[in-house]
């Protein structure tokens, strides 16, 4: 395949960027769209230009290091990670725009790179239960109804991304906040700090200047994991009880 | 590794840091901010379907319609003085809407702050047109509230120079004037895009919508009310610009 590329570029937080073009040709369907990336930065680096600095990690879809803006959609336009996307989901030939994720609480580091700590911050005020967990207990030491362990089973599988954020038309992390707060909700463990966990980890939110949610539902739309819409629900049900126990 | 090092030197360079923050009370959230919203455009719809109701009575002809809006006047006498009522009705309804505005206004400021720098391409996927519309579209009803209380109850104006003081009448001239029954009907279309999405979200605000059914169930009773609203609100003027209301 053979691709016109325009790239977000920006050496560093304080300079401006802008839109580089570049054409890749020889590219397999069965690459990765990050491979894709690696094979121009080869050529990049042989030709002794600056590569194109982008996050990965695992490269096997449950880091969230990788995310990329893909002609408008998080992570492309499959429901996946950026490193699970392949490229023939694109045509021959082709344009793609690939930008950094555009969030003021997401400052770009460098060119695709954006700086996620924000997310880090958000976790440091709850998103954690305080129990010694000491050695494993016996799996029925402590019974969790099959629906509800489902249930926060499937929203710890959120992987921080970030791509709830990138898609969401008012930079609202709400997605991740309500997988975070659902998943350790559900579980008895959970349950002694859940109010000051919603306050905190929300005050955090508000703080680090994601904007307020109004079920638009371009995340969940966008989520490689699938979260769904539901758990912002309970996260603002979770705020809700807060309010009235008086926190 | 040089493009690893450099991203270190970068993160280093910046102060992108944000300290937690300490001082956290459920009720400074954002998320407060939208259930003040909700709970806003709850009464609101309530309201709306009342007066809905109030103005389906034009098909009664001018005595039923006109008694009906004397007793919205002597309603609760002689435990309330005359228009008592009609004033407790408003002041909640004068509150709402600063409740409404205000707390739009702020959460709009805030999404336009989350991201500064807009994409170059941006695909929505998982939006409803009427989601998109919230803003401007709530700026569309501001206006026409202003311009309907002017016409119907502040300041009554009969663009036919006939009379203001019977209710009936100021209707049906109002109607019969074809651009006033055009601009009536582009509001009602807005507000039953406004409330097409606007019902569900208040459920999900209000933390009703917590699983997938819930959530089916939100959307559908909003699309429902949606056009109960606008469709009932429409009936009227078009019926009087046919010549079917009259006097
Ligand atoms: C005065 C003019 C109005 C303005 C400026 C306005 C503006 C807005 C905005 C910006 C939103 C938030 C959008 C979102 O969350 O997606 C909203 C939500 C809403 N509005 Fe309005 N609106 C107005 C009038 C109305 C009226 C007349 C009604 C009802 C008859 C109404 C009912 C609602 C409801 C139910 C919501 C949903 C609250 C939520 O998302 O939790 N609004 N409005
Ligand atoms: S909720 Fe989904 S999109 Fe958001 S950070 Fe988690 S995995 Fe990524
Ligand atoms: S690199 Fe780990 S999820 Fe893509």
């Amino acid at each position: 395949m053979n691709l016109t590329l325009k790239i977000w570029r920006q050496p560093d937080p304080v300079s401006e960027g802008a839109l580089a073009t570049y054409q890749v040709e020889d590219i397999s369907e069965d690459m990765s769209f990050l491979e894709m990336l690696d094979v121009l930065n080869e050529r990049l680096n042989s030709e002794g230009e600056e590569p194109i600095a982008f996050d990965s990690d695992c490269r096997e879809g449950i880091c969230g290091m990788c995310g990329l803006m893909i002609n408008g959609d998080a992570h492309g336009p499959l429901r996946t990670t950026t490193c699970q996307l392949h490229m023939r989901t694109f045509k021959d030939g082709e344009t793609i725009t690939i930008e950094p994720w555009r969030s003021t609480a997401f400052p770009v580091l460098k060119d695709l790179c954006v700086d996620r700590r924000a997310f880090d911050r958000i976790i440091q005020q709850g998103g954690y239960v305080s129990v010694n967990t000491g050695a494993a207990p016996d799996a029925h030491a402590m019974p969790v109804p099959k629906a509800q362990a489902d249930r926060a089973f499937d929203t710890a599988t959120c992987i921080g991304c970030g791509a709830c954020v990138a898609s969401c038309p008012n930079g609202s992390a709400s997605l991740f906040l309500g997988a975070k707060i659902t998943h350790l909700g559900e579980l008895p463990q959970g349950q002694a700090e859940r109010d000051t966990r919603v306050v905190k980890m929300v005050a955090q939110h508000d703080h680090e200047g994601f904007g307020g949610c109004t079920n638009i539902g371009e995340c969940a739309a966008a989520c490689p994991k699938e979260i769904p819409l539901d758990v912002i629900s309970q996260l603002n049900k979770d705020l809700r009880t807060a309010v009235r126990h008086g926190y | 590794m040089r493009h690893a090092g450099t991203l270190t030197f970068v993160a280093s360079q910046t102060e992108l840091a944000k300290p937690l923050v300490e001082q956290v009370r459920s009720t400074r959230s954002t998320i407060a901010l939208k259930i003040g919203m909700a709970a806003s455009g709850l009464i609101f719809v309530l309201f709306v379907l009342l007066h809905m109701y109030g103005n389906l009575k034009a098909f009664g002809g001018e005595h039923a319609f006109n008694t009906y809006a004397h007793h919205l006047r002597t309603f609760g006498e002689p435990m309330l003085p005359y228009g008592g009522l009609l004033w407790i009705v408003r002041a909640v309804l004068i509150v709402s809407l600063v409740v409404h505005v205000a707390t739009a206004a702020t959460l709009w400021k805030r999404a336009r702050r989350a991201r500064r720098v807009r994409y170059a391409v941006k695909k929505n996927t998982g939006a409803t047109w009427a989601s998109l519309l919230m803003r401007w579209g709530g700026v569309t009803l501001l206006l026409f509230i202003i311009w309907h209380l002017l016409n119907f109850t502040i300041g009554k104006i009969n663009v036919t120079g006939g009379p203001t003081d019977n209710p009936y009448r100021l209707l049906v001239d109002t109607f019969d004037t074809w651009w006033l029954t055009l601009i009536y009907l582009v509001a009602m279309a807005m507000l039953g895009a406004h409330l097409h999405h606007g019902v569900w979200s208040a459920c999900q605000t209000l933390g009703l919508t917590s699983n997938a059914r819930a959530r089916r169930r939100a959307k559908a009773f909003g699309l429902v009310l949606a056009l109960v609203i606008t469709i009932g609100f429409s009936l009227v003027p078009i019926f009087t610009v046919f010549g079917v209301i009259s006097y």
